[in-house]
């Protein structure tokens, strides 16, 4: 099946079984590789990516519903020379450890920027509950958030 | 590039990770995301459907087309043997099985799907044979399941190792009745999985130059040794390299040996380079936990809470082989006797095997389990006695100059009292305890049924090798000089999550002069990199780091002697002495001269120093679904020297909340040796939203010989503590002398709380339940 979709805001074409896991077609056919897989069922959440700018895990995605729809991956976020703030805060405040969760907690983190300029500690806690961090028991990575939406706000956005 | 800055001081601030940038823009390559190599496989394992059995044969089903299969069994293993301590696990089984999930069959195939039909079509024919699945059965030694390899455990028995420290009166029973209270005690403490996000995996292949390994690895001499014991190649015949890795937590000290020479059988024998990576429920099920454990502990004190003496018998499941159960053993038994002076001490400890998936190393490495059972126990001490359990812990608190229980005089840098001080003020603990109290008795009036407490606990952590182990081990790091004034650092101290290579270019960076973002770090690999030792036993940033700083002074001074000598920059002079050949120090770790330490009496110093922490919990409890919050935390954590702080806090933070994951949701449940719930659905580790908010306080008590300044290892300290329930779920009532106190969530019942029932437990199978939104999300 021949599938179009708006990846990372350039449009791809890519011809896969459409049962194919979303997740696999990233990393396999459109060598995305920044998506992880930590668990294959939903629930760690390290492979969250947007779909039409909602938070989806990409292991329970079939590529089939991707037709004609947008996906954004953390090599959609910013490069290396043009950061976002979210991902600048992560390396400055400590969010990232391993960083094997940080591609899909940037993605949920900054999904929650773009609804809510400035979030409570508890909505951040909430916005991120879907995904599983073992390095850094959260605190570091709240405040990468916070520091983020801060940013934001004060005009340091890339 | 350039280097002109004569001189650097980024230890002490928080720069962020130097692995960070590409980190966040998804372009660091963890193992599953290296490029294809030409012909690549993928490699799975067949692995044992019971716990204890005879291997009869294997059968491959005629009607499957087995051409593109690699198939290697234990016979195609050169030394079927996977050298660790003891060598007495096979690579790969082939007539007894010893554990559910021993692997007994490797497949490769390009085809991954052909793959997972291929696996289905081998058939295992096993007698099953009654296996030994718990410590106490194992220690009757009714049914011996193990037989002890030349050197280690005790023949014709399970047991696999045994210490004995002893201090003080030889008649420990003499000085119990010598005392005016005496408490007993039993604790029991659950296994817990790493769950490190990223699922070992690795990468091997096959070429001219000998073998050949990437992966998601924490020691890459380990996989090196046992290499050269599995397939008898000379030493630079073998190549390891580390990934970037996702987490490892002890998870991957030793296992990715196994995995390793798995995924380079298999590359062998088809000639392909072969890719192994475990899916979750394998990992979980295949791999180490942390060891299970019980210790009977019995203590006398004196009417004012004097402590006189401590016995204890600490008892460990091993599992189905040795790995690394004597060193985990060796430091639990070290950790035991808690932060208190005891004038006499008889600690014994015995470690047993079992018919489950052998246990291995987990952050903390045997000491959060004999911890948390001294903490309880003297919770137990205190309700006993009718007083705060803080205060008792204060009044014997081991300070400067006071001797442990293996006889070691505490020297330098203890900050006992500075860590207990500053977490329980910084909590308010006796405000908020009498405040929660007032709320609680508020809440009953009203008929609620939720119910707050506060507890705190004291805890220390030895650094480094225990005892002679550093002088044993013989850690080496290497400087090199690079063009332009940089410098590379080569140690085989990986970086796997906790901020390696960044601390270390830090400290390399004050130590020669050298801007941080002109020294690099190599990626760990056996072919380029010195053996450091392994990453393990909170010594990477005391022992390592001292060396790297070591080496960047000498390289500094000798470029700098130049740049004196005959003028220029700091880059010029170094290029200048770069013309005469390269220009790298290599040196060994040399520890600190008054370590003294008795491998045979088990007495000495058993670490050059203790890091220290104090933690405070406050908790809410539902009397009816029991659910547990952790509300608020405090920490005091006493780090020597922080070279990094914001590393640090994400160290004692990400520590504190992996145990209380163990105490509050972590659970694996077993049944006939299997494990039921080898799913992140349903072994349940802490959201951002079961996490509490952590209020940290770094302490900074520096120990001389470390480097940056006074740097203390901190790795493992953070578990050790963390898993205070208050008020306890034990059933001590108070003033009674005797109690039993169990670990896991499951073991966490109402009626324990209520003070009427000992241990009780929920029917088998039970989950824990703290709540979890992790399952909350919905798929687009």
């Amino acid at each position: 099946m021949l599938i179009r979709l708006k990846l990372n805001g350039q449009l791809r074409e890519v011809d896969t079984a459409p049962m194919r896991r979303l997740l696999d077609v990233l990393r396999e056919e459109l060598e995305l590789t920044g998506t992880k897989e930590g668990c294959g069922e939903g629930e760690c959440g390290t492979c969250t990516v947007l779909l039409d700018g909602e938070v989806v895990n990409a292991c329970m995605v079939v590529i089939g519903q991707c037709d004609g729809r947008d996906v954004v991956t953390v090599e959609g976020l910013g490069s290396e020379a043009h950061l976002l703030p979210i991902q600048k805060t992560f390396v400055t405040e400590g969010g990232a450890q391993c960083g094997i969760c940080t591609p899909g907690m940037l993605i949920s983190a900054e999904a929650l920027l773009r609804r809510n300029a400035s979030p409570t500690d508890e909505q951040i806690r909430e916005a991120l509950a879907g995904n599983l961090c073992r390095c850094t028991g959260y605190e570091r990575i709240v405040a990468s958030v916070r520091a983020a939406a801060l940013a934001r706000s004060s005009g340091g956005a890339s | 590039m350039q280097a002109d800055k004569p001189d650097s001081h980024v230890v002490g601030t928080s720069v962020g990770r130097s692995d960070g940038v590409a980190k966040v823009v998804g372009t660091a390559r963890y193992v599953d995301d290296l490029p294809k190599r030409p012909g690549e496989l993928h490699g799975v394992t067949v692995r044992a459907p019971v716990a204890r059995g005879t291997l009869r044969a294997v059968k491959f089903d005629p009607s499957f087309d087995w051409s593109d299969i690699t198939v290697v069994q234990a016979a195609d293993v050169p030394t079927n043997v996977v050298a660790v301590i003891a060598y007495d696990q096979p690579v790969l089984a082939s007539t007894a099985i010893n554990h559910a999930y021993e692997p007994i069959v490797l497949l490769a195939c390009a085809d991954r799907a052909k793959l997972a039909r291929a696996k289905l079509a081998v058939h295992l024919d096993i007698d099953p044979l009654e296996p030994v699945l718990d410590i106490q059965t194992s220690l009757s030694d009714q049914n011996v399941v193990w037989s002890a390899p030349d050197g280690f455990g005790d023949k014709g028995t399970n047991v696999m190792k045994r210490y004995l420290i002893t201090k003080g009166e030889a008649d420990v029973d003499a000085e119990h009745a010598r005392c005016a209270r005496v408490v007993s005690g039993t604790y029991s403490t659950h296994q817990q999985e790493q769950l490190y996000i990223e699922p070992q995996g690795v990468v091997a292949w096959w070429d001219d130059d000998g073998a050949h390994v990437i992966g998601s690895i924490q020691c890459p001499y380990y996989v090196h040794k046992a290499f050269l014991k599995t397939f008898g190649l000379d030493a630079e015949r073998i190549d390891i390299s580390q990934a970037v890795t996702g987490g490892g937590f002890g998870g991957k000290e030793e296992y990715p040996s196994i995995i390793a020479l798995h995924a380079a059988l298999l590359a062998k024998k088809s000639g392909r380079p072969v890719r192994m990576i475990y899916d979750r429920a394998e990992d979980i099920e295949a791999t180490t936990k942390r060891h299970p454990c019980e210790c009977e502990v019995t203590t006398g004190c004196d009417a004012d809470g004097t402590l006189r003496v401590l016995k204890m018998r600490v008892l460990m499941d091993a599992g189905a082989y040795v790995t690394l159960t004597p060193v985990v053993l060796s430091r639990g038994v070290l950790h035991a006797a808690g932060t208190y002076r005891w004038p006499t001490v008889q600690i014994e400890a015995i470690a047993v095997a079992t018919n489950t998936p052998p246990n291995g190393a987990f952050r903390g490495f045997g000491a959060p389990q004999t911890i948390w059972a001294i903490e309880r126990h003297m919770d137990a001490v205190a309700a006993y006695l009718g007083v705060d359990p803080m205060d008792l812990k204060r009044q014997n608190l081991l300070v400067e100059g006071d001797t442990t229980a293996t006889g070691q005089v505490l020297r330098m840098s203890v900050s006992s009292t500075a860590c207990l001080e500053g977490g329980l003020s910084a909590a308010r603990y006796a405000e908020r305890k009498r405040e929660l109290d007032l709320e609680n008795q508020a809440r009953a009036q009203r008929g609620e049924r939720k119910r707050l407490g506060i507890g705190a606990s004291i805890f220390m952590h030895g650094a480094g090798f225990t005892g002679s182990g550093e002088r044993m081990l013989k850690g080496k790091a290497a400087l090199d000089l690079l063009p332009g004034g940089g410098l590379r650092i080569r140690t085989a101290s990986t970086d796997i999550g906790q901020g390696t290579e960044t601390v270390f270019r830090q400290i390399a960076s004050d130590a020669s002069g050298v801007p941080m973002e002109h020294i690099d770090f190599a990626v760990p690999s056996t072919k380029v990199c010195p053996d450091s030792g392994p990453t393990v036993a909170s010594r990477t940033v005391m022992v390592v780091g001292s060396i790297v700083e070591r080496c960047a002074r000498e390289i500094g001074d000798a470029v700098k002697a130049e740049q004196a000598r005959g003028g220029g920059s700091f880059a010029q002079a170094g290029d200048r002495l770069l013309t005469k050949g390269p220009v790298t120090v290599l040196r060994q770790y040399e520890p600190p001269d008054f370590v003294k330490w008795d491998d045979t009496t088990y007495k000495g110093d058993a670490y050059p120093c203790f890091a220290w922490m104090c933690d405070v919990a406050e908790l809410e409890v539902d009397l009816d679904t029991f659910e547990v919050e952790v509300k608020r935390f405090h920490i005091a954590g006493d780090v020597g020297k922080a070279i990094n702080p914001k590393m640090c806090l994400g160290q004692l933070e990400g520590g504190t909340l992996q145990a209380i994951g163990w105490a509050l949701s972590e659970e694996l449940v077993w049944r006939d040796g299997l494990i039921k719930n080898p799913r992140i659905t349903n072994y349940i580790v802490p959201t951002a939203l079961d996490a509490p908010p952590f209020e940290t306080a770094l302490v900074e008590a520096p120990f001389e010989f470390g480097p940056g300044g006074g740097a203390k290892g901190i790795g493992e300290l953070p578990m050790d503590g963390g898993r205070r329930r208050s008020p306890p779920p034990s059933s001590t009532p108070p003033g009674s002398p005797c109690t039993t106190c169990r670990s896991p969530p499951s073991a966490f019942t109402p009626r324990a709380w209520a003070g009427r029932s000992a241990n009780d437990n929920l029917p088998e199978g039970s989950q824990p339940r703290v709540d979890s939104t992790q399952a909350q999300r919905s798929a687009a």
